[in-house]
């Protein structure tokens, strides 16, 4: 029980430094937006072409988006020294980590979700593809999460992680990329979606069984 | 330690001190080299010459010897990464961390001369030099996989937290890779363009399968030849400290 209250009061932490601190919020949502309203002014504005990449473009922008806000997980809790504390507590640290992990999920991935609509809209995504569109978005973001963690975790010591941490990070994922934009493109043409959003569910699953361990010895590697 | 006779278990708690190491590999190395000259030697000779060509591709088929042989060990050496990180994490061996990150760059190399010869073949029977196809594809994610571990372990200063932040990343590429291929392959199961890139490939005739073995098995000693220098060399930057490095550099003066 003592260890369930541990959870619910990192992740209220992290809420309420979130809520203080605004533009953590902010910024990924507007990274977001941004990157997708560029593709429309570099590749050109033919509503055909948009329609057909809009899926890989949407899911794309979520993946960068994603990407640069995972700095922000352990980075201020590496600095001022509670990562310590947290590591040093008597709960298992990858369920504490874990916490640490949803809260950010919270704050950065479920934006997402809210103006990933409007902006499918811009691009002229078919309605019928939009339930699905969110359905992915809300079990992909999560893996984004949990996979970037593991990321974060082994460079969240260097002083200059950024780029290394987009290589380290990417090539994992690609399953998400592959079966969250098929799905959301095979909705488009009103195909059945099943199998992807089955298979996103057990990579989901997986993730969040497994990603906590890794995290969780690569941040007492960096603390050290 | 049942079951495993008491001499090799020795034989691996002395391997694992880095003086026995250095010397127990100056007296192998000889041998791996004949060793790996023979296999050559004989798989290039059957290979290239004894085969005979393709009734379809002609010679060009041949960069099979160089391109298979290179993209097994590319999926091997990351196997070895994986495990000898493991051993390295768990029982704080500092050979095995040592053995983990000399295989990135081996590795890097096997994967990418895959890719290129894979290139190469493709511009004569496919008519490209790149499709997106599955096995292409989850190649250059591997490739991108152990860019990622030799870059992690060039960013971090002490070496020693570095190997255990290699070993981490490699056992979790180790989990990935499957899933990774399976995404892969089932993606260009959707997307396939109108090209047919599948060669149905034919079952490979006893007079070409010999050579291609032959390859494999060489690639394999040519890893460890390559495997054993970088060990070495790293040894000597770790432990330059050391009173046996040191004696030995009397010794060579």
């Amino acid at each position: 029980m003592a260890l369930f209250y541990a959870f619910i009061a990192i992740i209220r932490r992290d809420l309420l430094l979130a809520v203080r601190r605004r533009s953590e919020i902010a910024n990924p949502l507007l990274f977001f937006i941004l990157v997708i309203t560029l593709f429309p002014l570099g590749i050109g504005a033919q509503p055909h072409l948009l329609q057909a990449i809009a899926p890989g473009i949407i899911w794309v922008s979520a993946l960068l988006a994603a990407m640069l806000s995972l700095d922000s997980l352990f980075r201020s809790d590496f600095d001022d020294g509670s990562l310590e504390q947290i590591l040093l507590s008597p709960y298992p640290a990858s369920i504490l980590v874990l916490a640490k992990i949803i809260a950010h999920w919270l704050v950065t991935g479920l934006p997402l979700l809210i103006v990933a609509p409007l902006l499918a809209v811009f691009l002229g995504m078919p309605t019928q593809s939009l339930g699905v569109l969110l359905l992915t978005l809300l079990l992909g973001t999560p893996v984004l999460s949990l996979i970037g963690a593991i990321g974060v975790a082994l460079t969240v010591g260097l002083r200059r992680g950024g780029m290394i941490l987009s290589l380290l990070v990417l090539p994992l994922y690609v399953p998400v990329l592959i079966f969250a934009g098929n799905a959301v493109e095979m909705a488009g043409s009103g195909l059945p979606v099943d199998a992807q959003i089955n298979i996103l569910i057990s990579i989901l699953c997986l993730s969040l069984v497994l990603a906590p361990w890794p995290t969780a010895a690569a941040l007492k590697m960096s603390v050290n | 330690m049942f079951l495993i006779p008491n001499a090799v278990v020795r034989f691996f708690h002395r391997m694992a001190s880095p003086p026995h190491f250095y010397a127990f590999t100056d007296k192998v190395m000889p041998w791996l080299m004949i060793i790996f000259v023979l296999l050559t030697g004989f798989g290039l000779y059957g290979g290239l010459y004894l085969a005979p060509s393709d009734y379809q591709q002609g010679d060009s088929y041949r960069i099979i010897y160089i391109h298979v042989p290179s993209a097994w060990m590319s999926l091997f050496i990351y196997m070895v990464m994986a495990i000898s990180g493991a051993i390295g994490l768990v029982w704080r061996i500092k050979l095995a961390e040592i053995v983990a990150i000399s295989s990135a760059p081996i590795g890097a190399s096997f994967t990418f001369i895959a890719l290129f010869t894979g290139s190469l073949w493709g511009k004569p029977m496919w008519g490209t030099w790149w499709v997106w196809d599955a096995r292409l594809t989850s190649e250059l994610i591997l490739l991108f996989l152990y860019l990622g571990v030799i870059g992690l372990y060039g960013a971090i200063d002490d070496k020693r937290v570095a190997s255990k932040a290699v070993a981490i990343l490699a056992l979790v590429g180790v989990v990935n890779i499957p899933i990774i291929h399976y995404s892969v392959e089932w993606w260009n199961t959707l997307h396939q363009g109108p090209t047919v890139t599948k060669m149905d490939k034919p079952s490979i005739h006893i007079s070409m399968l010999i050579p291609l073995l032959l390859m494999a098995l060489s690639f394999k000693f040519y890893y460890l030849i390559a495997l054993i220098q970088r060990i070495r060399i790293e040894l000597l930057k770790r432990e330059r400290n050391a009173q046996w490095v040191k004696a030995k550099v009397v010794e060579q003066h």
